[in-house]
């Protein structure tokens, strides 16, 4: 597996500035440029986005593009509660990473406070281990970002950094097993290939406390829809943690360290950290007095269709449907609104592919008055916990789960 | 088409047991740049070296202490090297291209 070159000598100007006239005067002739014309322009100020296509997926959003970020077309959540390969959000954080991975060499090593550190190939963990399947939603901590007001800095996205999909790969507790988690173990730490440029910047290291990494649910993955993973989804091996949020499925995964401290490197001490608040809430604009690590989904629920600015006839029945989900109760409930929010009517929930996926939802219903018409939905999980009517605040734009609402207009 | 054609031969090479082949794909280019003006060069050399300009590109309209913050983040957590000129400099160029006004 090639780590490919640095693209871009750390700081030096000169070197710097020759290859961006070479990347623009590719850019003028390549294929790629006629690709990325189209665009998309999420609902919020700055929110225009060219939307390309990547290897192995159709034309996303893109957000930025060294590292990737590319977000969903919302329109894919209407085609049903699995979101495909080729349209699943990408997000990386450190531009190195590679672009050629071979299967047959690639390793993943477990070491630090094990009784037998193992270095095992694709082939190791498929044959040594028993395999499970898992639906689950992988969503970004700053999806939806974008909404928030005051506007915070940060990726801006819409509601696109978000997927759910059929995982296939084996248990992290029987790999931690096999290697024997010596006494004393209080996290597990995560590493994959993708590096920084400059040696300062801290690599993508991630940690789970050692009960969680030993629950079972948590899963080293090698599979996803049937498929091998996509390479920018983190060919040929990634960490699921179902219910919790995507910061934590790391790419790539190359390195599981056990070890007897609580991880404080930049990504988990510094990065990824929420108010230590009841709904990780803050008045808008202040700053957190005491953060924690951001950990499991809250309740968010989506009308996928009518779309937003959707024209509906009066007086005709027709379906209503959308998606809920959280972090792993499960959605007990999902309430629509067409009045505002001042009566709420139950739809009915789709089939059940497990407490961590999305779960679908209908509703028969027949607008009355020409006009402007608000539509809203709320989910309620198994907990008792749903979603808020006015949206919540953070200084990171993380965990956005107001009770969202689409705008149609009903016509005679 | 090349590139979607070695993807395709990768797929069906992998899809066959036994036998896989290393997955190899190609990103589309870089396109996005700065808008020009004092400090657009600066920028290019400094922010450019580590990510790409779409991370400044689209971000909302938003207050020279947000710049400032960020490029002081730059600094301190990622290693970026910048003389206090510099910094200003970039502060300058980054915050009138988002025009919020600066509650402080």
């Amino acid at each position: 597996m090639d780590i490919p070159p640095v693209p871009v000598p750390p700081f030096a100007r000169r070197d710097f500035l020759q290859r961006t006239a070479f990347l623009a005067a590719a850019a003028a002739t390549s294929p790629w440029r006629l690709l990325a014309q189209e665009t998309a322009t999420l609902p919020f100020a700055n929110g225009e986005r060219p939307l390309v296509r990547y290897p192995q997926k159709r034309p996303l959003l893109r957000l930025t593009s060294r590292p990737p970020q590319l977000e969903t077309p919302f329109a894919v959540f209407n085609e049903g509660p699995i979101t495909p390969n080729d349209a699943f959000f990408v997000r990386y954080h450190l531009p190195q990473f590679p672009t050629e991975i071979d299967p047959d060499t690639y390793r993943v090593t477990i070491r630090g406070n094990v009784r037998t550190p193992l270095s095992l190939s694709l082939a190791d963990l498929k044959k040594g281990f028993e395999e499970m399947e898992l639906v689950a939603v992988n969503q970004c901590s700053g999806n939806s970002r974008g909404f928030f007001e005051p506007r915070v800095g940060g990726g801006q996205l819409g509601n696109g950094a978000m997927g759910n999909a059929r995982w296939r790969g084996v248990r992290l507790k029987d790999v931690l097993e096999k290697a024997g988690v010596g006494s004393g173990a209080k996290q597990v730490t995560f590493n994959g290939l993708d590096q920084p440029v400059v040696a300062q910047t801290p690599d993508f290291v991630k940690a789970l406390d050692i009960d969680h990494a030993l629950d079972g649910e948590v899963m080293l993955a090698y599979g996803m829809n049937g498929e091998d993973l996509p390479l920018l989804n983190g060919y040929p091996l990634r960490l699921v943690v179902p219910g919790y949020y995507g910061t934590y499925w790391v790419k790539h995964l190359s390195e599981i360290t056990v070890i007897d401290e609580v991880f404080d490197g930049f990504w988990m001490g510094t990065a990824y950290r929420i108010p230590n608040t009841p709904g990780a809430c803050l008045p808008a604009g202040s700053a957190a007095k005491s953060t924690v690590p951001i950990g499991r989904f809250n309740v968010r629920s989506f009308i996928t269709s009518p779309g937003d600015a959707t024209t509906l006839p009066a007086g005709r029945e027709m379906l209503v449907r959308g998606i809920a989900f959280d972090g792993g109760a499960g959605i007990r409930e999902v309430l629509f609104s067409a009045d505002d929010g001042r009566s709420w009517q139950a739809a009915q929930l789709g089939k059940d592919l497990g407490r961590y996926s999305f779960r679908e939802w209908t509703l028969a219903f027949t607008p009355g008055v020409v006009g402007p018409l608000e539509l809203k939905v709320k989910a309620t999980n198994r907990l008792g916990e749903s979603q808020p009517l006015e949206p919540l605040w953070n200084p990171a734009g993380y965990m956005r789960n107001v009770v969202e609402t689409v705008r149609v207009h009903v016509a005679a | 088409m090349k590139t979607r054609l070695s993807l395709l031969l990768c797929a069906a090479a992998l899809s066959t047991p036994g036998f896989s082949k290393p997955l190899k794909i190609e990103l589309p280019p870089e396109t996005a740049r700065f808008k020009p003006g004092p400090g657009a060069e600066l920028a290019t050399a400094q922010c450019l070296a580590c990510h790409s300009a779409e991370y400044i590109t689209t971000q909302p309209p938003l207050p020279a202490s947000f710049w400032k913050a960020s490029i002081e983040k730059m600094q301190k957590k990622y290693g970026a090297q910048l003389s206090p000129d510099q910094t200003q400099a970039l502060v300058d160029y980054l915050a009138p291209s988002s025009a919020a006004p600066d509650k402080k």
